[in-house]
């Protein structure tokens, strides 16, 4: 059956035209003896919850904070419900810790998470370094930084290895500019941006010691931890298998011993260098497979063997003593 | 009398949600915005001055409200409007213009009438305000 195309107002295919929609009705706040059960309205944030369980390994102070912020969000929910309005909480955030501890990743996690959480709008990640702050010449710091931060209004401003931004030593570094200018934005527009800043501890410590003001800005300070030897292998064994990699059953005390031995070796970087490690056994993997020849399966483009860790320089040196 | 150039522009002045909102309305479909000012109100004149580049890669309102904002501060006797550019082919023209900031007080404009060969009237637009020269024209009144 097809419609007629009419020109000029169609009324509408029943009767005459329905009267307007009445007005919304006004908030009513609940009377102050009601109950509420946060549970029921939590349902979706606990599934953002467990997928970043699932998600990192390890983290405990860092998956601690996010799910206090989540509670959060849920208890001023309900505080609205009965007309308590308390404004949106200071969401500025430091996160210290070692090499390839995950400090970008979760980073780069936290405006998704934030944006289905609701604390921010569009949920956007810009991610700067010192060089798209800091300008060139006199000048040229104020539009470059006021830029960026225009990017990221909505979103939410990652500054990766913040305390460059401050060269003590150098008195005609323009750094200083924008630390100032950030430091206005995070006060005054605190609800249009979310400053996330990373980098190594001590280094974080002395740039916050030089300027009191932005450690002040800063609501939460999260450190992350380095890895055990237990999560390491959890998040060797997740990486395996986000790359279609699986462990033959003698190749895994050859993993872990691998791992025990390369943490005590200097310049160890945690994730990054279980992600390094597989990446080698991959080459030496896919070497030994070539060299082979011949006919080779589903199974055995997947399976990495002993061989695969045991040609590493690190099994070569001597093993530390063990404690 | 409020010159009634662009969308919106029988409406009273927009409140700075408004404006948020319509620039959201824009973003979405992925217009960018940029900001113009004059102080020459001839409906002819279509060629504003620009504040600053198109902002290609903004996202959210916030930004955009925030440039609005300091052309006001820069420009406050001077007619401000926004205008969205979509870049769909079969398009390729500004979307949505609307005007955001007015000077206080717009004096209008008059017909000039001139009689022409075989008493042809030819009737053109004055603006009060070009009487003034750039810069002066809409003081404190």
């Amino acid at each position: 059956m097809t419609e007629r195309m009419e020109f000029g107002m169609r009324p509408p295919a029943g009767g005459p035209a329905e009267p307007p929609q009445p007005a919304e009705p006004a908030f009513e706040p609940l009377p102050p003896d009601a109950r509420i059960d946060l549970a029921e309205d939590g349902a979706q944030v606990n599934e953002i919850l467990d997928a970043l369980d699932s998600d990192l390994v390890g983290l405990a102070p860092v998956k601690t904070r996010i799910r206090e912020i989540a509670a959060l969000l849920l208890v001023d929910r309900a505080r609205a419900r009965f007309g308590i309005d308390s404004g949106r909480p200071n969401l500025h955030m430091c996160f210290t810790g070692g090499p390839g501890t995950g400090k970008t990743t979760v980073a780069m996690r936290m405006a998704e998470l934030l944006h289905r959480l609701g604390y921010v709008r569009k949920g956007h990640l810009v991610s700067v370094t010192r060089d798209d702050l800091v300008g060139q010449y006199v000048g040229h710091t104020a539009p470059k930084t006021k830029e960026v931060l225009k990017r990221a209004m909505g979103g939410v401003l990652f500054i990766d290895e913040a305390y460059y931004l401050y060269r003590a030593e150098n008195e005609r570094d323009y750094g200083q500019e924008a630390i100032e200018i950030l430091l206005q934005v995070m006060e005054n527009r605190r609800d249009d941006l979310v400053v996330v800043l990373a980098g190594y501890k001590d280094r974080m410590d002395s740039f916050f010691a030089s300027n009191p003001g932005m450690s002040s800005r800063i609501a939460h300070h999260i450190h992350f931890p380095d890895y055990t030897a237990e999560e390491l292998e959890a998040i060797g064994r997740l990486m395996l298998e986000r790359q279609g990699y699986a462990l033959a059953p003698e190749a895994e005390p050859v993993f872990r011993e691998y791992l025990r031995r390369r943490r005590t070796q200097p310049r160890f970087a945690n994730a990054r260098s279980v992600r390094n490690a597989i990446e080698r056994a991959r080459l030496r993997h896919a070497g030994r497979l070539v060299a082979r020849g011949g006919l080779v399966g589903r199974q055995e483009l997947m399976t990495l063997h002993p061989d695969d860790f045991l040609a590493s320089r690190v099994f070569a040196e001597p093993a530390a003593q063990a404690g | 009398m409020r010159i009634t150039q662009g969308t919106f522009s029988y409406l009273p002045d927009l409140t700075d949600e408004e404006i948020a909102a319509q620039i959201s309305y824009a973003l979405e479909r992925g217009w960018p915005c940029s900001v113009e000012f004059t102080d020459d109100p001839h409906p002819r004149n279509s060629y504003w001055e620009m504040w600053g580049l198109p902002m290609f890669d903004l996202k959210d309102p916030a930004g955009v409200l925030q440039e609005i904002n300091e052309c006001r501060k820069a420009y406050p006797n001077h007619y401000i409007r926004l205008n969205a550019y979509d870049a769909s082919y079969g398009r390729q023209t500004i979307a949505l213009s609307f005007i955001v900031h007015r000077p206080p007080s717009e004096p209008g404009f008059r017909i000039d009438r001139q009689e022409t060969s075989d008493r042809r009237v030819r009737v053109s637009l004055h603006p009060y305000a070009t009487d003034r020269p750039e810069g002066e024209r809409y003081g404190d009144s």
